[in-house]
């Protein structure tokens, strides 16, 4: 079977390398053969299954031996827990060089050496929260990933983010075979959130495929630098996370996106109540101006 | 014959004809019939856009223009290329800037410093590489006046700091690191990278000795500026200038110097030749240190004198004798060479078309030898330069804004010329159409042109590449009159 290549993106922080993670780890431990790409220059995609602070990364490697070509795939590609293959792209730190051509530099790297191998079944790419230019893009370039899955909240701005997201992946799903796999609902805790998710979720014409709840058990297995399913099998959460990875294998709804207008957007989040009708007579006014005006 | 103003209008509707209808509609606005009482050119010809997709224009990028035209001919300064190799390897001592020198020693200009950027510099940043290659410099070579950072286009995307890293090396080295933003992707040809590299001389160079008030001046102190001493030229130039009782103390940039540069402050009157690229620092020159600028020109005698007399104005009634004197030395040796080129070159018809100066410059020394100049145009002018241009044409000439190749050819095909002045990119194409050319931004491994020196270079030039007999060999033997005896016979 062809191997299945997915990437994960959503907004900064809303835990798409935890969830990441903890969803692989799910898939693993039913048997499947996966490699996880991290995407990230802060290269934390893979710290959980390698029990590691931070696997040295593609780029650092590259740096360190001269150039890219003078890198081995085994220097860079750790396996770890329920035969997890890792790595991480890698980058510099903020404020300098061109991440973006740093993730390019990898997958290609990774294509060369043959990392790609006939016996994996997933490819997972955890990629930068957001696609700030080219380079974070080519995980779904023509011929990688081709299932994206977007991990959101019921948060307003991690739904604008989904959204935007969505906008990306259009632009790539018309000219080739990318598609939107599904909404991974990081829940946040916040009012009426997995029926939110799922409005949205159905007027971009996709699915929410699952509502991660909130659990702190996800916290203390981080603290030991492992995935909730490694430190607690038995933990609910932990069963969350199988589900999660089933509906993965599972799924077969994969669409080209239909994101929203911002106008649509903001009438749903004023629907659900998160937030409210914009009052068009205050904008631009100053705290003083407004005195003004409330004294007359 | 040349044409008149319709008969050129008309010449150009027709070569646009064969353009989609947008692009034809812009390529009419660089394009036009000359009208010598014009004096500003903003409304009837565009200038300095960027050329249009699908076409094939002449033009080079931002960092041909500041590390090639205007810091490369600094003899004294490594020119680091920053970036990937190629950009630096391919403009390597490619150009005719002469100078003197030993290289290695204290020429740097036919070698190539670069950063020399893998893929590990564009992701982490060249910073730190930049830094070690700036003190590499200093090591190896420390006769070097100065270092300058020549920005390729990965810099600008990837945000290197490279001015920070020239304040931090200039400390370093006690030499000036000059950081230069010409990104290759950054405006619509060479000539954004002109400004760019005279704003980073007047930034990080020129004041540089402010303080330093050891030079000792003279009142006829005088500086060139935009002479780039192309096959020698700013040498043939300033021994005009040195014979007429002035002291050179700066030249600009052909065989020049970071200490002339640093000394320009203190010449009374600055030349300058090339305004396209030099007009920034020379307005920054007048208003900072009160220097004024003259415009010259020393392409063929009735130019050059003229100029001697302009600049001499400029200074008391000795320098103007001087100048008299000058002219009246080299007039004679003028008038020989045109009693023996004139009539070789008489009525020739010169179509141009070079980068921002020339096509109008070199007007006057092809009159002289009693040519015309039926059609001028440039690669990458503004419309000052063309203010300048109208009164130097003949009514009706053809005026071209970064020809198109296909118009260029189209031009020459319909107005068949004796001679076309172009550069390298043109040679070859003109030269199989069977007509006589002259690459005018190099020379053609000749001159230098400037001068009365060089007017006897540029006549001799002129004369072998149009009477040179193998234009009359452009027809296959087998096509000519009686091939078919030839070949009976054989």
């Amino acid at each position: 079977m062809a191997i299945r290549q997915c990437a994960i993106y959503g907004k900064g922080g809303i835990g798409k390398s935890t969830t990441t993670q903890n969803l692989v780890a799910g898939l693993a431990a039913e048997g499947k053969k996966i490699m996880i790409v991290g995407c990230d220059p802060k290269a934390d995609s893979t710290r959980l299954i390698l029990h590691a602070k931070a696997q040295n990364t593609i780029m650092e490697m590259a740096a360190e031996a001269g150039t890219v070509e003078d890198l081995e795939l085994d220097e860079v590609l750790k396996v770890g827990y329920g035969g997890i293959r890792c790595v991480e792209s890698g980058g510099p730190e903020p404020g300098v060089g061109c991440a973006g051509r740093g993730v390019i530099t990898a997958i290609n790297f990774l294509e060369e050496e043959g990392a790609y191998e006939e016996d994996l079944d997933f490819v997972f790419y955890d990629v930068l929260g957001d696609v700030v230019c080219g380079g974070f893009a080519m995980p779904i370039r023509e011929g990688k990933a081709q299932e994206i899955y977007i991990v959101v909240s019921g948060e307003m701005m991690a739904m604008y983010a989904a959204n935007n997201i969505a906008k990306g992946i259009c632009k790539y799903a018309s000219s080739g075979k990318v598609r939107l796999a599904g909404l991974i609902c990081n829940s946040r805790k916040t009012d009426k959130e997995s029926e939110l998710i799922e409005a949205l979720a159905a007027k971009m014409g996709t699915q929410m495929i699952h509502f991660v709840p909130r659990d702190n058990v996800v916290q203390r297995a981080e603290i030991r630098r492992m995935t909730v399913i490694e430190y607690d099998p038995a933990a609910k959460q932990a069963e969350e996370y199988r589900t999660l990875a089933r509906k993965i294998v599972d799924n077969k709804k994969f669409v080209i996106p239909k994101p929203l207008t911002m106008d649509e957007l903001e009438e749903l989040l004023m629907e659900f109540g998160i937030m409210d009708e914009e009052d068009e007579s205050i904008i631009g006014k100053t705290a003083a101006a407004e005195a003004v005006l409330a004294v007359a | 014959m040349s044409m008149n103003r319709q008969e050129t209008e008309q010449l150009i509707q027709e070569v646009l004809e064969v353009y989609p209808e947008a692009t034809g509609k812009q390529r009419a606005k660089h394009l036009m019939a000359n009208d010598p009482t014009l004096e500003k050119s903003n409304k009837c010809i565009v200038a300095n856009k960027k050329a249009l997709p699908g076409v094939m224009t002449a033009r080079g990028c931002a960092y041909a223009g500041a590390k090639g035209v205007v810091w490369g001919p600094v003899k004294d300064v490594a020119n680091i290329s920053h970036g990937p190799v190629g950009c630096g390897q391919f403009s390597r001592a490619g150009r005719r800037n002469y100078i003197t020198g030993h290289s290695g020693v204290n020429i740097f200009g036919d070698m190539n410093f670069t950063s020399d950027f893998q893929e590990k510099d564009v992701v982490f940043g060249g910073d730190k590489k930049l830094a070690k290659l700036i003190a590499e410099i200093d090591t190896l070579f420390p006769l070097a006046k100065g270092v300058t950072v020549q920005s390729e286009c990965p810099i600008g995307l990837i945000g290197d700091d490279i001015e920070a890293v020239a304040k931090k090396s200039a400390k370093e080295i006690g030499k000036p690191v000059v950081p230069v933003r010409c990104e290759g992707f950054r405006g619509v040809s060479q000539s954004l990278g002109h400004h760019v590299a005279n704003d980073s001389l007047r930034d990080w160079v020129l004041h540089t000795r402010d303080d330093d008030n050891s030079f000792e001046s003279t009142p006829y102190d005088v500086a060139i500026t935009g002479d780039y001493n192309i096959g020698g030229d700013a040498w043939s130039s300033r021994v005009l200038i040195e014979e007429m009782g002035l002291r050179v103390i700066a030249q600009w940039s052909g065989d020049g110097s970071i200490p002339e540069m640093q000394t320009t402050r203190h010449a009374k009157l600055n030349l300058l030749h090339c305004y396209r690229s030099m007009n920034y620092i020379s307005r920054h020159l007048e208003e900072k240190y009160g220097i004024p600028y003259l415009e010259y020109n020393f392409f063929g005698p009735t130019q050059i004198a003229a100029s001697l007399r302009k600049i001499a104005a400029h200074f008391d009634s000795t320098i103007q004798d001087n100048a008299e004197r000058v002219i009246a030395r080299h007039q004679p040796i003028m008038d020989g060479l045109i009693a023996k080129y004139r009539p070789r070159l008489e009525g020739r018809r010169v179509m141009l078309f070079v980068g921002g100066l020339r096509p109008r410059h070199v007007i006057g020394a092809y009159e002289d030898l009693g040519m015309e100049i039926i059609g001028a145009g440039y690669e990458f002018a503004h419309n000052d330069d063309y203010d300048r241009t109208f009164k130097e044409l003949q009514d009706g000439a053809l005026i071209y804004d970064d020809a198109t190749s296909f118009e260029l050819e189209s031009f020459v095909e319909r107005l068949k010329p004796d001679l076309i002045g172009s550069g390298i990119k043109e040679k070859y194409v003109f030269h199989k159409m069977g007509i006589p050319f002259r690459q005018m931004h190099s020379w053609d491994y000749s001159g230098p042109y400037h001068g009365y020196d060089g007017f006897a270079i540029f006549a001799r030039d002129m004369d072998m590449t149009i009477n040179n007999p193998c234009w009359k060999n452009m027809q296959a033997p087998w096509k000519r009159a009686g091939a078919e005896a030839l070949k009976s016979a054989a």
